[in-house]
């Protein structure tokens, strides 16, 4: 779509974009080149010299067990997270789309941690089941459950799981409760005349035509996983114990900005840059279908 | 409604129900927490009554900080934080629109290279590219810096492709109008297209504000001293050690701070924020 009436001036337009570009050159595509560039690199100890060594990063990092040990753990993770978050948010927003008292104020009190930093998320998260001193870690030894995440692997994932998908519900709710109020209620009429009740209904005829929505939270729920709850493991287990929790991007941060490993956090950027790259054209090319449909 | 269901009424509401309290219980241990002393919680089980030290404990973070690890005052932090999320709500939703309006209402050479170059920065979040960035904003000399904290957040493609959307929704007339009235591009994006754009741009604000405000990895690595620390940031530096270690009555308290500027801009602004929500997904 082009727009048929346009002003003209040889200058204008740069100067307006000039900012924007002006940014994106010098904060996005100079680090970005410098990340490929680095990746091909080996510093020696004292960072005083450079030497070109090729693909031998990559190579290193995937003979490197932790690397590839953080590869399943985001997978693990992510898969938890976008699992567990699309689920609980579709069941609340069924609800809520059903009953016509109070949905304001159920829409309100469900949006809220949507506010809240992922790295305050796990420091809430991170007080209740505090292993000496957390409310629900004395609850759970009532019940004789071990709880210590500080030393159990498993704890650890399942505490930035909780803390993580508490944080994304609000999201998820609100694109559901969206894509439920745009099915036209003549579908589900016509259903419900034919004797299929509410399970049968939301199974054969909300839950299809829901799936554009599905699929689109699933990819930002995806990408969610791998970036945003930087925060929230960084708060809490610091990818710990014993890399129990050491997700790709916080494996980046860990190796470049504390173990100081240029070359090698380098190239583990590039392979993460290759990831966004591929789940943004994903993302795209179902944007490009919902159009069609639409 | 399509049928009368009085059981699966109720259901809904108990599951609900459920639903908002699990989701608000974390936020309500915090809050008592916030208002006992230290011993009271360090004897487990901690009481889930609020205590009498709101005042106390508030006031101490407040005018100082914690008493063991980051001393420095909250307030600064508060203050902090809400310059961060300020400068880049304004500064994205600024240099978003008049990009937008060039890409839009002006034909020029490699105008779709540059759309394309802001297009790809979407591919970059700061996450991949940590140690170049740094490095370049160190270069710059705008390590512990406003600067530093925010322009290079600033740049941003999702408001970018708001705006053009929005712009191209636009009638054609009113530019034709303007121009031949003799108004000058500039004339109209002030007088026609800025005050159109309104509820896009209060969309936009709310969104950007939260993002600015809980922004975390970047001032972690961009802030060293503790007067330029954010709300976020000073939470994590007040965790000193193991659990009963930290102060976890100032901390709940500077947890509760930090949460209520962002939590009040989604309950106050809730329209714009579902708005600006769905659409910069688009």
């Amino acid at each position: 779509m082009e727009k048929r009436v346009v002003f003209r001036s040889a200058w204008l337009p740069y100067a307006l974009l000039a900012p924007q570009i002006a940014v994106t050159i010098v904060f996005f595509f100079w680090p970005a080149a410098q990340a490929v560039w680095f990746s091909f690199q080996l510093q020696d100890a004292f960072g005083l010299r450079t030497e070109f060594v090729g693909l031998e990063n990559f190579k290193a990092l995937f003979a490197d067990p932790h690397y590839l040990a953080s590869f399943r753990t985001t997978a693990v993770f992510s898969a938890l997270v976008a699992f567990w978050g699309i689920a609980i948010s579709l069941l609340f927003a069924t609800m809520a789309d059903r009953v016509l008292r109070g949905a304001l104020a159920y829409k309100t009190l469900l949006i809220w941690p949507y506010a809240v930093a992922p790295a305050v998320a796990g420091v809430l998260w991170a007080f209740l089941f505090a292993p000496s001193i957390g409310i629900v870690t004395y609850v759970l030894k009532r019940w004789g459950i071990d709880w210590n995440w500080i030393i159990q692997g498993d704890q650890a994932m399942l505490l930035i799981v909780i803390a993580s998908v508490w944080k994304q519900i609000s999201y998820n709710f609100l694109f559901f409760l969206a894509g439920l109020q745009s099915i036209p209620k003549s579908l589900i009429e016509a259903a419900a005349i034919d004797g299929a009740g509410p399970m049968r209904r939301f199974w054969t005829v909300v839950f299809p035509l829901l799936s554009p929505t599905t699929f689109f939270l699933l990819v930002v729920n995806i990408v969610y996983a791998f970036f945003d709850t930087f925060g929230v493991i960084d708060a809490t287990t610091q990818g710990g114990p014993a890399q129990a929790t050491q997700i790709l991007v916080y494996k980046v941060y860990y190796d470049g900005v504390k173990a100081a490993d240029l070359g090698g956090s380098s190239a583990q950027s590039v392979i993460l840059m290759a990831i966004v790259i591929a789940l943004t054209a994903v993302q795209f090319r179902f944007v490009e279908k919902r159009v069609q449909y639409s | 409604m399509i049928e009368n269901r009085p059981a699966l009424t109720v259901l809904s509401h108990a599951v609900l129900i459920l639903g908002v309290l699990a989701v608000a219980f974390p936020l309500y241990v915090t809050f008592v927490a916030s208002t006992l002393r230290l011993e009271e919680i360090m004897s487990v089980p901690m009481p889930l009554i609020p205590g009498d030290q709101f005042l106390a404990n508030y006031s101490q973070v407040l005018a100082a900080g914690g008493t063991t690890g980051s001393k420095a005052p909250v307030s600064t932090m508060l203050f902090n934080s809400t310059v961060m999320a300020l400068a880049i709500a304004i500064g994205k939703i600024t240099i978003s629109i008049i990009a937008s309006f060039a890409i839009v209402y002006f034909r020029f050479p490699f105008r779709n290279f540059f759309f394309w170059m802001i297009f790809v920065t979407l591919m970059l979040p700061v996450e991949v590219r940590i140690i170049p960035t740094f490095k370049v904003v160190s270069d710059l000399g705008m390590l512990n810096t406003y600067a530093g904290l925010t322009v290079p957040l600033i740049a941003s493609a999702t408001a970018t492709f708001l705006f053009r959307q929005f712009f191209m929704t636009v009638p054609d007339e009113l530019a034709e109008a303007a121009r031949v009235d003799g108004a000058g591009p500039m004339r109209f994006f002030w007088d026609v297209l800025l005050p159109l754009s309104k509820t896009s741009i209060a969309a936009l604000f709310v969104i950007q504000f939260i993002y600015g405000w809980n922004q975390y990895l970047w001032p972690l690595l961009i802030t060293s001293e503790e007067s330029m620390y954010t709300a976020v940031i000073g939470i994590s530096r007040m965790l000193v050690g193991g659990d009963a270690a930290n102060e976890w009555n100032l901390i709940m308290a500077t947890a509760i701070l930090a949460m209520l500027p962002p939590a009040l801009v989604v309950i106050l602004m809730q329209r714009w924020f579902v708005k600006g929500l769905v659409e910069t997904e688009k």
